[in-house]
């Protein structure tokens, strides 16, 4: 539905946008991820025909953005990073505004507004002005205007940036909602989004393409060997941390032991593994043995945010590094 | 085509429904009415006045009363003119919305278009306030209806030139206030460009002159349509309208 093909935007001094390559395929949400001027933005102003690319193609359903603009137009739904909205209209009149721009018209049109402001859970506003909406609502609004014409594909510049976490996740339950009939790009910086409502994402860094895969396929990439975490606890209320990192490691297999907390008698500690060995019954049996209880057992599934760091540069891993999970108190 | 009304009525729209249009109404009657009232005053006054000294002069309505007072009016505009175009780009990139138009499978040519003719009807509607007026005109005395209609003509022509430019400089900056002030210097000057004439009759000169727009709105006035006036007056709508869609081409290769 999309290709894209070395696609840059220079500016005069930066380049925004390095030869980027990917191709989407109809159906599909993507996440469009990376830092904060990462060049998401100008990447999507290229698909939606508002910047020219300085050099390479892009394609949506086969047509080019720079010969074919307005078919291109026709069939993408665009919310901008702030929704491009008219402070002074109704919402309703709004939309019949720009469905009638999109090139409907008649009963279709009324029908289409009737729809979105379904779809979006705004017709209790239809009648209010949008310059009085709160921002919730602005950007329901704002996705309801890039429904409007049925657009094969929907491209959304972080579409929950600025909402409550309810609005959140009522906006991510809509986009999946949509998924089925629409392509879906969408960008963000926030993680837990790509996760919960992508199948795909792409990963850009400085201009650059850094990574275009599967979710899961990423997660699996990123972690390599397994790693474990464990929560242990002394019986007696004394544990020392060395000594269970020091037992731990002798287990076969086990390749790498970290401490990443201890709370009076409990520590929590991260096992990696050698890969292909599975070693939690080892390490459990170990751990029993000993005369430790073990509280917690679960494998380290390596989080979106953790790849995204890990790929995105390493000067920002040390800071941005999530505190793994507390331990109780 | 659809379009570009689709665009229109919406521009219309938000200058009612934001107020600016009453404002300008009302202003405009404001400053229209006060000197409809004193050219009236001093051509009753100076009727009486040949009547007690029993002289008969020629008095004559489209010559003392409408001819000064159409003057007046392309000068009121000047004001007009910055406030009614100041919005129509500006705005919108402030708020964003150029985003929206620009990614709608619209033509540039149909949003400057639909844009500009909305600015036009708002400045006629201004000019069918000055009906109201002139009806007394019509009521009490006989004046020609020829050389006015041809007066408003002009001063449509004017004022579509004038917008135009408005319309480009609108497209150059976010900021209104800036729009409009730069608006208002370059039609003032425009206006009076002609003056170089008074002192000075090199070619510079007449060149400077003939892009005046008041220059070539004395003809309308007097109630001549001149064809070369109102080729000069569709050539600066038509110039002025290709630099904005020059600018808003570029506005995509800049921003």
């Amino acid at each position: 539905m999309i290709s894209v093909k070395e696609l840059t935007k220079r500016y005069a001094r930066t380049v925004a946008v390095d030869q980027i390559s990917f191709e989407i395929a109809k159906g599909q949400i993507v996440g469009f991820l990376g830092p904060n001027g990462a060049g998401k933005t100008t990447t999507m102003r290229m698909l939606t025909c508002f910047l020219p690319p300085s050099a390479g193609t892009a394609r949506v359903a086969g047509f080019d953005v720079l010969e074919q603009p307005l078919e291109v137009k026709k069939r993408i739904g665009y919310l901008p990073e702030n929704p491009p909205i008219y402070p002074e209209m109704e919402t309703a009149e709004y939309l019949k505004f720009v469905g009638k721009l999109k090139g409907l018209s008649g009963s279709d049109l009324q029908k289409r507004v009737d729809y979105a402001c379904d779809r979006c859970a705004i017709a209790d506003v239809k009648k209010k002005l949008l310059g009085r909406l709160s921002k919730g609502y602005r950007q329901r609004v704002g996705l309801a205007q890039a429904i409007i014409h049925n657009p094969d594909v929907l491209i959304l510049d972080e579409p929950t940036a600025g909402l409550d976490p309810k609005q959140i996740n009522e906006t991510r339950d809509l986009i999946k909602d949509l998924a089925p009939d629409h392509t879906i790009i969408l960008s963000t910086h926030i993680l837990p989004e790509v996760e919960q409502t992508c199948e795909q994402v792409i990963i850009i860094n400085k201009g650059k393409l850094v990574a275009t895969d599967s979710v899961r396929n990423l997660q699996a990439r990123a972690r390599g060997a397994e790693s474990v975490l464990l929560e242990i606890a002394g019986r007696d209320g004394v544990l020392e941390a060395p000594i269970v990192q020091h037992k731990l490691e002798q287990v076969a297999g086990v390749s790498r032991v970290l401490c990443k907390q201890q709370v009076d008698s409990r520590v929590l500690i991260e096992v990696e593994s050698e890969k292909g060995r599975l070693v939690r019954g080892d390490l459990a049996r170990a751990v029993v043995q000993a005369g430790w209880d073990l509280n917690e057992l679960r494998p380290a599934a390596m989080s979106l945010e953790e790849i995204f760091l890990q790929l995105t540069g390493s000067e920002s891993v040390e800071a941005g590094k999530p505190a793994t999970k507390e331990l109780p108190r | 085509m659809r379009n570009m009304w689709t665009i229109c009525r919406k521009e219309l729209g938000s200058y009612f429904v934001s107020w600016i249009a009453y404002i300008l109404l009302t202003l405009f009657a404001a400053a229209f009415g006060f000197f409809f009232w004193t050219l009236l005053t001093v051509f009753v006054v100076e009727g009486m006045e040949m009547q007690m000294r029993g002289q008969a002069f020629p008095m004559n309505l489209n010559e003392q009363i409408i001819r000064p007072l159409l003057m007046n009016v392309s000068v009121i505009g000047l004001f007009m003119i910055p406030l009614i175009t100041m919005r129509l780009f500006a705005e919108e990139k402030r708020n964003g919305t150029i985003e929206l138009l620009a990614t709608s499978p619209v033509l540039d040519l149909e949003i400057i278009l639909g844009k500009w003719l909305a600015a036009l009807i708002l400045y006629s509607s201004l000019l069918l306030l000055t009906g109201l007026n002139l009806a007394f005109l019509f009521k009490f005395g006989h004046p020609d209806w020829k050389p006015l209609a041809v007066a408003y003509l002009g001063l449509l022509l004017q004022a579509g030139a004038l917008l135009a430019i408005g319309t480009f400089i609108s497209t150059l900056t976010r900021n209104q206030i800036i729009a409009g002030a730069a608006t208002f210097v370059v039609c003032l000057l425009l206006y009076v460009f002609g003056w170089v004439e008074g002192f000075e009759s090199s070619t510079w000169a007449h060149v400077l002159a003939y892009t005046s727009v008041a220059t070539h709105f004395d003809s309308f006035v007097r109630g001549v349509i001149d064809l070369k006036d109102a080729v000069f007056y569709l050539t600066v709508i038509i110039l002025g309208l290709f630099f904005t869609s020059r600018s808003m081409e570029s506005l995509r290769w800049r921003s």
